[in-house]
């Protein structure tokens, strides 16, 4: 409550300082925002406690003691005091052990995996209440959120319906952005291959800024959105708009929409391949690939042996991703020369919704081993 | 023959015609025609006034430590200027693209000139100013009359020049990398950046990187061997101690940048996979290790500047430092706890809140040892005689300044805090806050102070105080209002902006920018006035402004030799010791001096170091294996060169001390 109050107070000053900017990270929308605002102003004053005399000080020994002054008093070989020196060491501290008192606490309650705990201050949440999930992907550059729940996709729009707690589930088809709606929440890095998490909550109806946090490349100014925090019945009139379009998102279009473009206009998908966030994830939307936690779980009970050298080549990711822009430089891989021709399941026009955890699909990789020996050497 | 494509590309490489840019860019075709008509006039001059002899003799092969620190300090400024236009060419481009307008620059050219801002700024002018500086006062404030290796001194420098010189030709022949300063991947992996800027980017890194190790081995050596007699560790000068700690800081951080680069390099140029997305690859990795080095270098940076204010305050407020011990304790835990904070440079990746947590509070922590330190200085002042001669000001600006990035670095500190101010504007204020508020002030205050040591006049009053005030205010217009549009939710590295409402605000910086580039302007006036009025200002005592150490008990600039005696020291600020017990000069009784000798070996191995780079970059097979195989002979055969020393008689040195005798008498008559 005191830091409600000490921030209404600082939002003020400031506000009458920078009367008509929107600095939309000391007043957010959303509860983790605000929360995260609260520490920012906090931690502010924490250390004001000491900067202001400081400076004060420097300002007023340097005119009082100033050469010209014959009155102010001069000791050349003053140097030291103990009592001073206990104050200078431990005023510090005392205001680093309360600041780090804070930061351990906050950085627990405010860590972006723990699931919401309020809605806002004056609201809590059941232990056992489940948040709507929305998936995020990168791609360059732009960003494509997947409502698993809803069954639809959108491309730089994202909505949602306030004070409903959202998971968001986040990744990259490549090079590493990070997710910053920051009226929502803080940001966290997408990485490929990787799956990072933010829990959040928006707490008022508006339009914010989103947009990627980590710059990544060319079209990087442009990898923005809008985030839409709608009611409960805005928000399924959204969703029914998103569905009226028509537009299946599967694995073939994700391989189209995954190449590089700049300033992507918003547009829908009515209907996604629930398995597709899985395969991107693992790097296997492309069939032809294996998919990650498949070689991680064959790796888990011993590998290949040998034959695991044959995977190499339906491992690779980046390599068949590369931009266009350029021409490519020669990549030697030493290991692939080993391997048969590929696979016919390789890909291929449009195949959706093929099972993740295949039992054929594992095998194939391991079996397809010893013919490429014959033909390798 | 030039229609045979093999033969083409086997003695060129990826080397073509379409390569240099300046056929397609008016921007860059414009600064190559200056630099070659700049480049032009400087070698007529030198021809005309048959300098070159000079300079190979006297410079560039000299491995006086006087005079390579000299030329890290040119180094710098030159480096200065272009990573200046750099800035300006970026404040530029940010105050005009708004909307429908696209700025002057694409973001092709704008990516890469933000990367060789940060590259430059960092590796090239802020650590050739400290190195420079280090190399310049360190052996002269123990006593030394060199470092411990002067010749690998002469071959650091060469390497870092060459470094340099290797992003300059990233300028006009292909490109530079479009990655940021730090060149993460996977946007560094040569599948998402398959051009030749990255690869510029690891080699410069890498020719300069050995440079400043070597230079890093160098000065710890000569600090922990050859003080003085008498000058136990808790007597050295404070600025001593500092180069002491960056130093270590230099050689246990330097070879993890190293390794680093090592590692993007296998995989850009032998397809490893370190740090790829795919086959086990793990671009978490490089952000750890090139934070491990990076954090460090933070230090390495600003533990000088520190040592150049401990110096500064107290011989300008004439009284001794206030808490000598506790500033040496201070020094020594920063150097220690910046080891365990490199992971708050990314707490955004998703790392446990434990851990965040932990790196957190060790990052405040520092702010203890720092806090103490400026409390110090304020103290150092309380009951001093302050005259406010221009290294004086730049320490109050510091003062001033440096706090307020303190405090927004221990804000970025806060984990939940961290996560709405990375990567915003509002980190980019804060970084500029305590480098151009801690170092470049520091080093300016530095260079100031130490100036009329090296050449025997001070610099220009008036101009030193244009060039601190058009600093000082030109930053505050600069950067608070990125501390603003941090707040509002901007990131860096943007070439263009939707919302015209932060347009005042980027404007705004632009004008700060332009007065900091009056403030450059002004700086270079007060060393080229200084030049004119040098008879005016000239300094003969060797002690211009009542000094306390002992670099200012030598004539300015000092004899080749340094001190004609050892001096043996008994107190902490040893010449002021000396002063106050009314030590005499000795005039008689000088003995041969044993000095080590000029060689040209460190340029020629840097030089060829500098063709092993460019051939690597552009993948000129013949040229790498050629290069590498003169790099490994000459070094080798350099070591079978016994000729590396000789005496200065001691005729020479009674004539140079008999000279200094006269010149003080008179001063005193």
């Amino acid at each position: 409550m005191l830091s409600k109050l000490v921030r209404g107070v600082a939002v003020a000053s400031m506000f009458s300082l920078l009367a008509g900017c929107n600095l939309v990270v000391i007043d957010p929308s959303g509860d983790i925002a605000s929360q995260q605002s609260d520490l920012i102003i906090v931690s502010t004053i924490l250390m004001l406690l000491i900067i202001i005399p400081v400076m004060a000080l420097t300002v007023f020994f340097a005119w009082k003691y100033r050469q010209g002054n014959k009155d102010a008093e001069y000791d050349p070989e003053w140097h030291h005091s103990t009592k001073l020196e206990v104050i200078i060491w431990s005023a510090p501290l005392v205001i680093i052990i309360a600041l780090g008192a804070i930061t351990w606490v906050t950085t627990h309650t405010l860590d972006p995996y723990r699931p919401l705990d309020r809605i806002d201050a004056e609201r809590p949440l059941d232990k056992d209440h489940k948040p709507m999930v929305i998936e995020v992907v990168s791609l360059d550059w732009k960003w494509l959120f997947v409502y698993p729940e809803q069954g639809i996709a959108t491309v730089n729009e994202l909505a949602a319906p306030i004070d409903t707690p959202i998971q968001f589930k986040i990744t990259s088809s490549g090079i590493m952005n990070s997710f910053f709606i920051p009226a929502l929440a803080g940001q966290i890095y997408s990485m490929a291959g990787m799956e990072t998490k933010l829990h959040a909550v928006i707490n008022e109806e508006g339009v914010y800024e989103g947009f990627s946090g980590n710059y990544s490349g060319e079209g990087f100014s442009h990898m923005r959105f809008k985030f839409h925090g709608l009611s409960e019945d805005g928000f399924n009139e959204w969703v029914s708009k998103v569905k009226s379009d028509e537009n299946f998102l599967g694995r073939s279009q994700y391989l189209e929409l995954e190449k590089p473009s700049i300033k992507e206009p918003v547009h829908y998908y009515s209907a996604v391949d629930p398995e597709l966030f899985g395969a991107i994830l693992n790097m296997c939307v492309d069939q032809s690939k294996m998919c990650m936690n498949e070689m991680m779980s064959i790796d888990e009970n011993g590998g290949g042996g040998l034959a695991g050298v044959y995977n190499v080549m339906s491992l690779t990711y980046d390599v068949p991703r590369m931009r266009g822009s350029q021409p490519l430089p020669e990549i030697k891989s030493y290991v692939a020369t080993l391997c048969t021709a590929p696979e016919e399941g390789g890909f291929s026009g449009e195949i959706t919704n093929l099972p993740l955890f295949d039992n054929v699909q594992r095998d194939r990789a391991m079996s397809v081993a010893p013919a490429g020996v014959s033909t390798g050497f | 023959m030039f229609s045979n494509p093999d033969l083409l590309h086997f003695i060129f490489g990826r080397l073509s015609i379409d390569s240099i840019p300046m056929f397609h860019e008016p921007i860059v075709a414009v600064t190559f025609a200056a630099v070659v008509l700049g480049g032009l006039v400087v070698m007529g001059a030198l021809t005309y006034f048959r300098l070159w002899g000079y300079l190979w003799n006297e410079w560039v092969t000299s491995i006086d430590h006087k005079k390579i620190g000299i030329m890290y300090i040119i180094l710098a400024i030159v480096m200065l200027l272009r990573g200046f236009a750099d800035a300006l060419m970026m404040r530029a481009q940010q105050a005009v693209a708004f909307g429908d307008v696209a700025g002057y620059l694409p973001p092709d050219h704008y990516d890469q000139i933000f990367t060789a801002h940060g590259v430059i700024m960092i590796f090239f002018v802020a650590m050739p100013l400290v190195t420079g500086l280090m190399n310049f006062v360190v052996p002269l404030q123990i006593g030394a009359r060199d470092v411990a290796f002067p010749f690998l001194n002469n071959f650091s420098f060469w390497m870092t020049t060459c470094g340099a010189v290797l992003i300059m030709v990233s300028l006009f022949v292909g490109e530079f990398a479009k990655t940021g300063w730090l060149a993460y991947p996977p946007l560094s992996d040569i599948v998402y950046s398959p051009g030749v800027g990255v690869d510029y980017y690891i080699w410069a890194l890498q020719i300069a990187g050995v440079g400043t190790l070597l230079s890093g081995v160098n000065l710890i050596v000569t600090i922990v061997k050859m003080r003085a007699p008498g000058m136990s560790m808790m007597k050295m000068p404070v600025f001593t101690w500092t180069s002491l700690c960056t130093n270590i800081l230099i050689v246990a951080a330097f070879p993890v940048l190293t390794a680093v680069l090592v590692l993007l390099g296998l995989d850009r140029y032998a397809g490893t996979n370190f740090f790829t997305n795919d086959l086990g690859g793990n671009a978490m990795m490089y952000i750890n290790l090139i934070w491990i080095w990076g954090h460090p270098e933070v230090y390495i940076l600003i533990l000088p500047a520190f040592g150049v204010f401990s110096e500064v305050v107290s011989t300008f407020c004439r009284k001794r430092l206030f808490g000598y011990n506790s500033m040496v304790y201070a020094t020594v835990v920063i150097t220690i706890l910046s080891y365990i904070v490199w992971l708050h440079h990314f707490f955004t990746m998703g790392s446990g809140a434990s851990v965040n947590a932990f790196f957190g509070i060790t990052t405040m922590i520092i702010s203890i040892p720092t806090g103490a330190k400026v409390f110090n200085w304020l103290f150092t002042m309380y009951k001093g005689r302050i005259s406010f001669d221009v290294p004086m000001l730049w320490t109050i600006g510091f003062m001033l300044t440096f706090v307020i990035g303190g405090m927004t670095g221990v804000m970025l500190a806060v984990p939940p805090a961290d996560f709405v101010l990375h990567n915003s504007l509002f980190l980019i204020a804060h970084f500029h806050n305590v480098i151009i508020g801690g170092v470049v002030f520091g080093m300016f205050a530095g260079i100031v102070y130490w100036f009329p040591k090296a050449f025997g006049f001070k610099l220009d009053e008036f101009w030193g105080k244009m060039s601190f005030w058009l600093w000082t205010i030109g930053f505050y217009f600069a950067f608070m209002p990125l501390y603003v549009l941090g707040l509002m939710g901007v990131t860096r590295r943007m070439s263009h902006f939707d919302d015209p409402s932060l347009q005042i605000w980027f404007v705004i910086a632009a004008f700060g920018a332009v007065l900091i580039a009056g403030g450059i302007g002004s700086f270079i006036m007060s060393i080229v006035v200084a030049v004119i009025k040098r008879d005016k200002l000239r300094d003969e005592t060797g002690d211009p402004w009542g000094g306390r150490t002992l670099e200012w008990s030598t004539s300015s600039p000092p004899p080749a030799y340094n001190f004609a005696f050892t001096p043996v020291i008994h107190e902490l600020d040893a010449w002021a010791d000396m002063k106050k017990r009314g030590y005499v000069r000795p005039t008689s009784g000088f003995i041969d001096i044993h000095m080590p000798k000029n060689t040209g070996a460190g340029f020629i191995l840097a030089a060829i170091s500098l063709v092993l780079g460019f051939a690597l970059v552009w993948h000129i097979w013949w040229l790498v294996a050629v290069s590498f195989i003169l790099l490994v002979g000459g070094a080798i055969a350099h070591t079978f060169n016994y000729d590396r020393d000789y005496h200065i008689p001691a005729s020479e040195v009674v004539a140079t001390e008999d000279e200094r005798t006269a010149l003080l008498a008179k001063q005193q008559a």
